[in-house]
């Protein structure tokens, strides 16, 4: 066992936090934009400072060299997303989306067509993908989605409803997931499709996030047609393709390295503040919580690491990359909960008053870290995977 | 970084396994609760043949001269198979102390036989005030001829009831600040003005009252410095507290373990009641902290045997796998139902460990703290 990093990560780390120190537009820090905050403007940052890692070689450090990564280790990838979201780079839910989950599958399962058409330029910061997985009647029961996909001649022609869409609205194509074959059992009916955002018959509309921003939508598709090319993989094996690229989602690394910035953040806040005559920082309520957070976050960070070292040796994490996922998930809200506590009526007030502890950004994560437990699979849905999946305890009958 | 065990530590943890289920049952665990000495002295010998004593003891001192992490792995198959005795107090409390702060002498004299299993230490730290900082430490060694005269009552001192010496935490001068002014002594038990005492504790693992009274201890039996002892005090502290983690996850995925195979096993309302989703999702929970425990430990635990700075690592680790363990084996208790609450049943042995554990070492508040002021505040 060695539990540190190698030279080169470290150098890694050090070429990367050099970098962001330098790069990060000035305005990105002022907007002090968190997960799920999404406007015109962060929207123009984000895809310029794409483009800008993207010529890097840095917007998909790990993938091959032909698609425009660099075939660095998965450590230093994870040493990459440590520092970007540690020092706040600028980043939206669909790069991760995009890089993370839907073109590592493309990886997979893509013909070399698709991988020389959307790899590289998703690796430049050229395209994102939204993911067209939840319908109306299929959250967490995704495999009874009915939105369908019917072949006509050298087509697909598509109609259904997808919801929870998320930035849909900027989206070049929908990494969509529909049924086939509808008289199959409901996992073996499902295909994988790319479908471009203009397409005629595609209709965007938006939903307000609980934060008040527009980063959900839900999506139309009224007889779509698109080309036959433009399916991923085997037909009717899509279920088990979209299984895959549900796990590229739950490693999730990054969790910790945001909450120990914000940790921090919180620690200088209660060496600075004042309540009933005492600095906050001596409460022993205070640093009890504080402590806490600090042990989940190193608890987190290892468990991460660890996940990550499956991946280095060719592993494919399910459960680990389940409990990942969920431990990370409820960090934020235990961090953003202990921090609103601490803040007290202080922390109720968002950017724009000046009274707002932090820019209010402890309330905005409070808020963001609801959807972390629900996106992606609800918690108890992966308490599910790691009990029957990981345990192997019986699955419950289900009709 | 590199987060698995090599071939040769997976076979240490399933020789270690074997020997253990084999050699110490259920049965004997709960005997042995019952029992005046606490411990098995045939297992005792068994145990030392294996080299486990000296597991990490120089081979000059007739030890094994495996590593830190070697050790972890045993103390890992220990707890979870809750092996009673003066392992613990013996090796990290007796013989890493002594490696680190003892004379020649004193090493050539005792660490052999440690390795033989011919000698039983522990260590008298704690008093009642019941901490594990300098400031609790008021028992009395002053200079008198040619040695010390120790007076005091130590409390909580693990099977001091079969111990040959007792490295004994006193206080020789009042110094600046609590640290300053400490001195450690191999007391040999049977001195006269001993007089120990088996305390009723909620684990019956022999923890123990020692009082005393006039007891006369040479100077060539100073371990250490003579007023500077808190530092060895510490650093084994640290080494002592990642142990007992070691135990903890071991105790804990063996409550898992049980737990699991209860669940696969009970029917209920016509299926196992691990088909149930709450009681699915209760062994998730308990598997995550497990899982997350371990890997936490094991860093700690690789900072601790490199001899690299490890304080934070090591309250995180205690903190959390305090509270890990207690959590694991209460809903291993309530997946039980009724027989979990019966002394009958193997699972309530964890519970009432998990306690005894949490508390040795700085209990979860104790480590809080410290992460508390290595994080700034």
């Amino acid at each position: 066992m060695h539990f540190q990093f190698t030279p080169n990560e470290e150098a890694f780390r050090k070429e990367v936090r050099y970098y962001l120190e330098r790069e990060i537009p000035k305005r990105w820090r002022e907007l002090g934009f968190g997960l799920w905050e999404e406007t015109d403007e962060s929207w123009a940052i984000t895809r310029d400072w794409n483009r800008k890692l993207g010529e890097k070689g840095w917007l998909a450090v790990a993938w091959p060299k032909e698609y425009g990564g660099q075939e660095r280790p998965v450590m230093e990838q994870v040493v990459f997303n440590e520092e970007m979201t540690y020092q706040g780079a600028p980043t939206g839910v669909e790069t991760m989306m995009t890089i993370g989950w839907v073109c590592p599958t493309i990886m997979i399962y893509g013909t070399e067509e698709q991988k020389q058409e959307y790899l590289r330029k998703a690796a430049k910061g050229e395209i994102v993908f939204c993911i067209g997985y939840s319908e109306p009647g299929a959250g967490s029961d995704l495999a009874s989605l009915t939105t369908r996909a019917v072949a006509d001649g050298d087509d697909y022609v598509i109609n259904g409803q997808k919801i929870f869409t998320t930035m849909a609205h900027r989206a070049d194509y929908c990494w969509l997931a529909a049924r086939t074959d509808p008289d199959a059992p409901k996992h073996q009916g499902i295909s994988m499709f790319i479908v471009p955002m203009n397409t005629p018959g595609v209709t965007v509309r938006p939903l307000t996030n609980i934060l008040g921003f527009h980063s959900f939508n839900e999506v139309f598709f009224d007889d779509v047609r698109i080309p036959k090319e433009n399916l991923v993989g085997e037909k009717n094996r899509g279920w088990y393709q979209l299984a895959i690229a549900l796990n590229f989602e739950r490693s999730g690394v990054a969790a910790p390295a945001g909450a120990k910035r914000m940790l921090e953040e919180l620690v200088e806040y209660v060496k600075e503040t004042r309540r009933n005559g005492e600095v906050l920082a001596k409460d022993p309520l205070v640093r009890h919580k504080l402590a806490d957070l600090a042990v989940e976050i190193e608890v987190c960070r290892m468990l991460c690491y660890r996940i990550a070292g499956m991946q280095s040796k060719g592993l494919i994490p399910i459960h680990e990359a389940s409990m990942g996922m969920l431990f990370g998930s409820e960090l934020m809200r235990h961090l953003t909960t202990a921090g609103m506590q601490i803040l007290g009526l202080h922390g109720l007030l968002n950017r724009g008053s000046k009274w707002a502890p932090l820019s209010g950004a402890i309330m905005r994560g409070h808020l963001a870290s609801l959807s972390l437990g629900v996106g992606g699979g609800t918690s108890e849905i992966q308490r599910n995977i790691i009990a029957t999946r990981g345990l192997g305890l019986p699955r419950e009958p289900r009709v | 970084m590199n987060l698995d065990f090599s071939e040769e530590q997976e076979m240490l943890r399933t020789t270690t396994r074997d020997f253990l289920t084999k050699e110490c049952p259920k049965t004997l665990v709960r005997e042995l609760e019952e029992d005046e000495k606490g411990y098995s002295p045939d297992l005792w010998k068994e145990m030392a043949e294996l080299g486990w004593m000296g597991l990490v003891l120089p081979e000059e001192y007739d030890g094994m001269g495996m590593g830190f992490m070697d050790l972890i792995i045993l103390l890992e198959e220990m707890g979870r198979n809750i092996l009673p005795g003066p392992f613990f107090c013996t090796v990290i409390l007796g013989s890493l102390p002594i490696l680190e702060a003892g004379s020649e002498e004193q090493k050539k004299e005792l660490l052999p036989k440690i390795s033989a299993g011919e000698l039983i230490l522990t260590l008298a730290l704690t008093e009642p005030s019941a901490r594990y900082d300098a400031t609790g430490v008021a028992t009395r060694a002053v200079a008198q001829d040619d040695g010390f005269v120790i007076n005091g009552t130590k409390l909580f001192v693990e099977n001091a009831h079969i111990a040959d010496y007792i490295i004994c935490v006193t206080r020789t001068k009042e110094g600046a600040s609590p640290e300053d002014g400490i001195t450690l002594f191999l007391v040999d038990a049977k001195s006269p003005g001993i007089r120990c005492e088996v305390m009723p504790t909620m684990g019956a693992d022999k923890l123990c009252e020692v009082v005393f009274a006039d007891v006369k201890v040479p100077k060539k039996n100073m371990l250490g410095e003579l007023d500077k002892g808190w530092p060895v005090v510490q650093r084994n502290m640290e080494q002592a507290a990642i142990a007992k983690c070691a135990e903890m996850i071991g105790g804990a995925q063996a409550a898992l373990d049980m737990t699991l195979a209860y669940a696969k096993e009970r029917v209920q309302y016509g299926r196992p009641i691990g088909s149930f989703q709450v009681i699915q999702h209760y062994c998730a929970n308990m598997w995550i902290s497990v899982e997350t425990g371990k890997n936490i430990l094991y860093q700690a635990a690789w900072k601790v045997g490199e001899g690299l700075p490890a304080t934070k690592e090591v309250a995180v680790a205690k903190g959390y796998i305090n509270e890990a363990y207690k959590f694991v084996s209460e809903r291993g208790v309530q997946c039980h139902g009724a027989i979990g609450t019966t002394r009958d049943h193997d699972i309530g042995l964890y519970y009432r460990r998990a306690k005894a554990a949490e508390l040795a070492f700085g209990d979860t508040d104790f480590q809080r703290e410290l992460v508390a002021q290595q994080i700034g505040l």
